[in-house]
C-alpha cells in the first residue's frame, strides 16, 4: 500500500474545494491592515477597499466572458440563485408568471420556484432522460407567451451531467425568454462565456473554485436585452441597489483571486482532475463486476464520478473507506432519508441509488491518492459484497427483481 | 454520522457472516427488508430439534453500518438460546445494546423481524416433517 498519501484523503470537491493558498494570501490583508467599508467615501480605507472589489469584480468577469459592471456580490450560490429567479419572476410579473426548470436542479433552484408556485407563479419541469439531460424540443415546446425566465443549470452537483448552455441560450434569446443560469458547479471546469451561451442571468459561488465560502455572484446582463431584478434584501443600496449590505471585502478579493487563477490556469486544472478522474474510472471499473457510472459520460464535468457499486449499500461503503471523503445518493447520508431526487429523476432503480457514490478530484489531489482510493474502495465493495445476502443471490442466478421482498 | 464503539466493532468484525443449509429441516431462514428500501437481512438459524436449542446462526445484510450491526448481534444473542427464548429479544434489546440513534431504530426492528422470521420458518419445517412422522406410527 502507498505510504506517500496523508489521511483522511479529501475527494469531494463538489461539495466544497479548500481555498488555494494564493486565494487566502490575497485576502489576509483585507481582513487587518486594509480594514476598509467599500462603501465609505470619506478617507482612504474606502477608497482603497473599493478599488479592490472593483478589481475582482473585473476578474470575475473576464472569466465568463462579461463586464465588471454586470458582475453583483452576494452570499454564495444560494442567494444568487435566489436574488435570479425571485428577482426577475417579481420584475416581470405583468409580462407573465410562468418559469421553466427541471427536477435535478440544486436545491436552491428547486425551492425557490417551488416558493413562487405557492406566489400564484407556474413552474414547468422539463423532464430528463436517463443521462440527466433535458431535450431541446421539449424546451421550446414548453416556452408560452407568459414565459418570462428559463433556469437551467450548466452542469449538475450530483452526476456532473452537462447541459446544452448555448443552445439553451440561443432557443431563448430567440423566443424572448431569459435564460438564468446555475453554473456553479460548471466554472472553472468547462468554458462559460455569456456572450457565446447568451446568458442573461448566471450564479456563482467562490467556495467551489478554491476561494473562500459565504461569498459568490451574480451576473446580470446590462444589454441586449437589458435585465432588471427586484431586490431581495432592502437596506443601503449596495451593488447598484440590487443587493443591499456591507461588502464582505476579503471574500470578494478571495473570490476575485480564485477567478484569476482560473482565468491562467484553468486548462491545466482540468487536465489533471481528467487524468485523475479517468484513473479513479478505470481502476474501478476493472476491479468490480456489477459496477454502472450515473449520469451522462459524454457530456460531464471533467472532475466528477458518480457510480453505484450494486448490491452495496453507499452508507455501509462510506463507512468502509473512513479515510477517503467523498458523497453518497444513499437515503442513510440523506437528511430526507430519501436516496437522491437527482438520480430518481433519471429513473434509476432506488436500490442503486443506495448504492452510488460521488466521487469528486480537484486541483489539489494526487495520483497516489486516486491510487490508494481505488484499492480501498474496491476491497471494501468486496468485503462487503460477501456481507451481501443480494449478491449470494444474484450468484445462485436469482432474479431480484423477481423476488417477493417483506418491505416495511 | 458518528457511530457508537460497538456499532464500529461490529461493522469491523461483523460476527457469524455466512450461510446454513437453507434445505436442512434443522434451519430456518429469514429474509426481511426490501434492496429499494435500502436493507435487507438474511438470518439463519441451527436447531437442535431435540432440545429446541439454537446451535449455530449466520447473517448476511445489504444495508447501512448500523443494520450490519444490528443483525450481527443478533446472530450472536440467539446462539445458545431455545426458540421460544430468542422469541423474547426485542428491537428496543438490540437499539440499548448498541446505542443507535433514533434515525437507526428500522434497523433495529429489521433485525427483530429477521429473527422472528427466521424462527417461524424453521417451525413451519418441523410441523411439515411432523406431521408424516406421526401419520407413520398410528
Ligand atoms: C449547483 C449548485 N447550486 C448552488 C449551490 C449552493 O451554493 P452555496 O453553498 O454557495 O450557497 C451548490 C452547492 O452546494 C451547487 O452545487
Amino acid at each position: 500500500m502507498n505510504n506517500d498519501v496523508r489521511l483522511p484523503i479529501y475527494m469531494d470537491n463538489s461539495a466544497t474545494t479548500p481555498c488555494d493558498p494564493r486565494v487566502v494570501e490575497a485576502m489576509l490583508p483585507w481582513f487587518t491592515q486594509r480594514p476598509g467599508n467599500a462603501a465609505s467615501r470619506s478617507h482612504v480605507f474606502g477608497w482603497d477597499a473599493e478599488e479592490a472589489v472593483n478589481v475582482a469584480r473585473k476578474q470575475v468577469a473576464d472569466l465568463i466572458g462579461a463586464s465588471a459592471k454586470e458582475i453583483l456580490f452576494l452570499s454564495g450560490a444560494t442567494e444568487s440563485d435566489n436574488l435570479a429567479i425571485k428577482g426577475a419572476a417579481h420584475m416581470y410579473a405583468k409580462k407573465g408568471k410562468h418559469i421553466i426548470s427541471c427536477p435535478t436542479e440544486h436545491k436552491a433552484v428547486i425551492d425557490t420556484c417551488k416558493r413562487l408556485e405557492t406566489d400564484g407563479y407556474e413552474v414547468t419541469w422539463l423532464p430528463v432522460d436517463g443521462d440527466g439531460r433535458i431535450s431541446l424540443s421539449d424546451l421550446a415546446d414548453a416556452i408560452r407567451d407568459d414565459t418570462i425566465l428559463v433556469t437551467l443549470m450548466a452542469a449538475n452537483n450530483e452526476i456532473g451531467t452537462l447541459h446544452d448552455v448555448a443552445a439553451i441560450g440561443a432557443l431563448c434569446h430567440e423566443k424572448g425568454v431569459l435564460f438564468h443560469c446555475d453554473a456553479t458547479q460548471a466554472i472553472g471546469k468547462i468554458d462559460i462565456d455569456v456572450e457565446a451561451m447568451q446568458i442573461d442571468l448566471l450564479s456563482m459561488t467562490a467556495h467551489k473554485i478554491y476561494g473562500p465560502k459565504g461569498c459568490g455572484a451574480l451576473y446580470v446582463r446590462r444589454r441586449n436585452p437589458r435585465v432588471r431584478l427586484t431586490p431581495l434584501i432592502d437596506g443601503g443600496g449596495h451593488e447598484r441597489g440590487m443587493r443591499s449590505g456591507t461588502l464582505n471585502v476579503p471574500g470578494i478579493v478571495g473570490l476575485g483571486k480564485a477567478c484569476a487563477i482560473l482565468s491562467d490556469e484553468m486548462h491545466r486544472d482540468v487536465e489533471h482532475c481528467r487524468r485523475l478522474r479517468d484513473r479513479l474510472e478505470v481502476k474501478l471499473t476493472a476491479g468490480l463486476d456489477h459496477v454502472s457510472i450515473n449520469g451522462s459520460v459524454d457530456h460531464r464535468l471533467p472532475n466528477l464520478l458518480n457510480i453505484s457499486f450494486a448490491y452495496v449499500e453507499g452508507e455501509s461503503l462510506l463507512m468502509g473507506i473512513k479515510d477517503i471523503a467523498v458523497s453518497s445518493g444513499s437515503a442513510c447520508t440523506s437528511a430526507s432519508l430519501e436516496p437522491s431526487y437527482v438520480l430518481r429523476a433519471l429513473g434509476l432503480e432506488d436500490e442503486l441509488a443506495h448504492s452510488s457514490i460521488r466521487f469528486s478530484l480537484g486541483r489539489f489531489n494526487t495520483e497516489a491518492e486516486v491510487d490508494y482510493t481505488a484499492e480501498i474502495v474496491v476491497a471494501a465493495v468486496r468485503r462487503l459484497r460477501e456481507m451481501s445476502p443480494l449478491y449470494e443471490m444474484v450468484q445462485e442466478g436469482v432474479d431480484l427483481s423477481k423476488v417477493q421482498w417483506q418491505a416495511h | 454520522m458518528a457511530y457508537s464503539d460497538k456499532v464500529i466493532d461490529h461493522y469491523n468484525h461483523p460476527r457469524n457472516v455466512g450461510s446454513l443449509d437453507k434445505s436442512s429441516d434443522n434451519v430456518g431462514t429469514g429474509v426481511v427488508g426490501a434492496p429499494e428500501c435500502g436493507d435487507v437481512m438474511k438470518l439463519q438459524i441451527e436447531v437442535d430439534p431435540t432440545t429446541g436449542t439454537i446451535t449455530d446462526a449466520k447473517f448476511k445484510t445489504y444495508g447501512c453500518g448500523s443494520a450490519i450491526a444490528s443483525s450481527s448481534l443478533a446472530t450472536e444473542w440467539v446462539k445458545g438460546k431455545t426458540v421460544d427464548e430468542a422469541l423474547t429479544i426485542t428491537n428496543k434489546d438490540i437499539v440499548e445494546e448498541l446505542s443507535l440513534p433514533p434515525v437507526k431504530i428500522h434497523c433495529s426492528v429489521l433485525a427483530e423481524d429477521a429473527i422472528r422470521s427466521a424462527i417461524e420458518d424453521y417451525k413451519k419445517k418441523r410441523e411439515a416433517t411432523e406431521q408424516p412422522q406421526q401419520a407413520a406410527s398410528e
